[in-house]
């Protein structure tokens, strides 16, 4: 064979450890992309073999059967027989199979058989199948199923030894390949019923310890207890461990910025870079901290295998609001920020189920919502005790994060009537065994996914953020003018037009004017009004701004505002996840304008309401 | 024990996929816990796999006791 570098696809059934074998050979050398249109990703990574020759390594989405019913499948069957544009057919195919669960497994193996094409079958978890007492005749199985069969163990340095020796070698010859029609399908079964009978044997079905476990963790009682206290804890961890770093690289920026700035001569160009650049990124990075711990935790549920669990815990309750058990996490992750729990819908298989959790996750109240409902709650909610325990500020607080917990499930519920494909999507998902998670897996999953965020997010909104600094500069204040510099700027007529569409939630222009940074990051609505009512010191003294905001509004605009934020279309790098996630203009259309209506009719009613009862 | 698997409406993905997992005559099947609300979803183990099946999904799977435990 030449030196030509040889294409080699990973296949195999989810959960049979191909993307821990995918690490094993490749180590950090991959490229993640997607496939063009959809969002399945495409993993590829090379290596080269002790031949000296070079190894392209393509890993494809895990699949049950060849009979598609979700893109990840359909892709993985064009892309093994040559149908899939742009995608040359790979020279080999390397089946990987759970040695412990071969029953499922190698029924799989046969259909990848019958395409025809040269297969070589990798036996994982070995070490975890010795354990439990599993003894498989390889020869046996090799000379059945003719094709070569190597025994690997992923997890384990080196585990990989006796695969890459078969792939570098002589590329195996290819089974004849075989039509797909239902009855030949049915006959598989029984082929791998008498594969089984003839080389394993297997002294239980399932390991002692996770039958132990998953009596506690799916326990109708224990185990939403379990869950309840999974879930506070990574809560916990990302207010812990992300916010400080969040808030150090904001303030990095912020010293990095004034020492740019100490550089620069006065001027437009000074602006752009101090307050559009420093300060844009400092916000955007800022995000990096806390995205990074819950994708941490949110990779150890997923290979600790506890995810799934917990989807079945609370399935149920989340079918009856049109969403799925697989919603959950990704709408837990909402709470920290929107971003990660949209990019963490990948895990929901079902497209439709996915597109309406991306379309509720942004109602979860993300951590950018909590400085502005700190000030406003601080202002104009009395400190007064309620039945003698609860104080009324905090009730306000949770009563907002009840808001948008109902508003989703309001919106989940509303989608699923509206919807006119009103066929049944199962459930049917696999409880893999427990597993201890793999420091290295863990730490490429998060290397990925932090790169994903930087390199896709960082230019759009920085983009943005340019745009933002330029209305609210230019045009620059007439000589002689007295009012903050904004008021003179295309924000400032921005924000006074926008009165016109605010006015009957009770906003005055300020606010209305504050709403425009708020949609780069909410958090920065603070800053804003701190800017026009030109008080000193800004966010750092909130309370100076406490007393102006108290003197300037009423207890209705402010209500209204907190509302408002509940539900409001906000922020931009969220749309933009969303369209990058759902690759579809129209689906960010369809999220801008069903929030933007439900927040303006619950912040009217709100107004309305307390000014009629005030 | 699975007798077989019906297709709710005619080609019915569902049930094709639950045949494909392995729901196929003479399997064993054994359900190893409820859902807390309501008993749904239900958690099946065939042979050493465990699927989690909402109720109207294992409504297709017809199965007959045997004398097993």
């Amino acid at each position: 064979m030449s030196a030509a570098t040889m294409r080699i696809a990973l296949v195999g059934n989810p959960n049979c450890g191909k993307t821990a074998l995918f690490n094993q050979l490749t180590g950090g050398r991959q490229k993640v992309a997607n496939y063009a249109g959809v969002t399945v990703e495409r993993k590829e990574g090379r290596f080269t073999a002790p031949s000296g020759r070079m190894l392209q390594i393509l890993d494809l989405p895990g699949t049950y059967s060849f009979d598609a019913t979700s893109p990840d499948e359909q892709i993985t069957r064009d892309v093994l027989e040559g149908n899939y544009p742009g995608e040359q057919a790979p020279d080999l195919i390397v089946c990987v199979a759970d040695a412990t669960n071969l029953r499922l497994h190698l029924r799989f193996v046969l259909e990848v058989r019958r395409l025809g094409r040269p297969v070589v079958l990798a036996l994982n978890m070995m070490d975890a199948a010795r354990q439990r007492g599993i003894v498989i005749d390889v020869p046996e199985l090799q000379r059945r199923l003719g094709m070569p069969v190597v025994e690997t163990v992923a997890v384990k340095r080196g585990g990989a030894q006796a695969l890459i020796a078969q792939v570098d070698g002589e590329v195996p010859a290819a089974a004849p390949a075989q039509p797909d029609d239902p009855l030949s399908r049915a006959d598989l079964h029984a082929q791998v019923r008498e594969l089984l009978a003839a080389t394993v044997s297997m002294p239980r079905a399932t390991a002692a310890i996770d039958d132990a476990l998953d009596r506690w963790a799916l326990h109708p009682v224990f185990g939403l207890a379990i869950l309840a206290a999974v879930m506070f804890l990574v809560f916990q961890a990302v207010y812990a461990a992300g916010k400080p770093m969040s808030d150090l690289i904001g303030d990095g920026f912020a010293w990095l910025g004034g020492h740019a700035a100490a550089g620069l001569p006065e001027g437009p160009l000074k602006g752009l870079i101090v307050d559009g650049v420093f300060a844009g990124m400092g916000t955007v990075l800022g995000f990096l901290p806390e995205i990074l711990v819950l994708f941490f935790f949110i990779l150890m549920l997923e290979e600790s295998g506890y995810l799934p669990r917990a989807a079945f815990l609370l399935d149920r309750l989340m079918l009856s609001v049109g969403l799925t058990g697989r919603s959950f996490i990704p709408l837990l992750s909402s709470f920290a920020c929107a971003i990660p729990g949209i990019m963490g819908t990948r895990s929901i298989t079902d497209p439709r189920d996915r597109l309406t959790t991306i379309l509720v996750a942004p109602l979860m109240t993300c951590s950018a919502r909590l400085p502005v409902y700190a000030l406003l709650i601080g202002a104009f909610i009395p400190l007064r005790r309620v039945f003698g325990i609860f104080n009324l500020q905090g009730l306000v607080l949770f009563a907002l994060y009840l808001a948008g917990i109902v508003g989703a499930m309001a919106v989940g519920w509303t989608i699923k009537r509206m919807r006119r494909d009103r066929s049944e999507h199962a459930l049917l998902m696999e409880l893999p065994s427990y597993r201890l998670p793999k420091p290295r897996d863990v730490a490429i999953g998060l290397w990925e996914r932090g790169m994903v965020f930087l390199k896709r997010l960082t230019g759009v909104i920085l983009a943005l953020t340019v745009l933002m600094w330029f209305i609210s500069t230019f045009p620059s204040p007439p000589a002689g003018a007295t009012g903050p510099a904004i008021d003179y700027s295309f924000a400032g007529y921005i924000g006074r037009g926008l009165t016109y569409i605010f006015a009957p939630l009770g906003f005055n222009w300020q606010i209305s004017l504050s709403l425009i940074p708020a949609f780069a990051a909410r958090e920065t609505a603070v800053a804003a009004l701190a800017t026009v009512y030109a008080v000193a010191g800004g966010e750092a003294d909130s309370a100076g701004l406490s007393h102006a905001l108290a003197a300037n509004f009423s207890l209705a605009s402010a209500l209204s505002l907190l509302v408002w934020f509940a539900f409001a279309p906000q922020c931009m790098s969220t749309l933009a996840v969303i369209r990058r996630e759902t690759r579809s203009w129209r689906n960010v259309a369809i999220a801008f304008g069903y929030m933007f209506a439900v927040a303006y009719v619950a912040a009217f009613a709100t107004y309305q309401i307390t000014r009629a009862l005030t | 024990m699975v007798d077989r698997v019906d297709d709710a409406q005619t080609a019915d993905p569902i049930a094709q996929r639950l045949r494909d997992l392995g729901f196929v005559q003479g399997e064993p099947v054994r359900v190893v816990a409820t859902g807390p609300l309501g008993g749904d979803p239900l958690l099946i183990q065939i042979g050493s796999t465990r699927f989690a099946l909402r109720r109207s999904e294992a409504a297709r799977v017809l199965v007959s006791t045997e004398a097993a435990a």
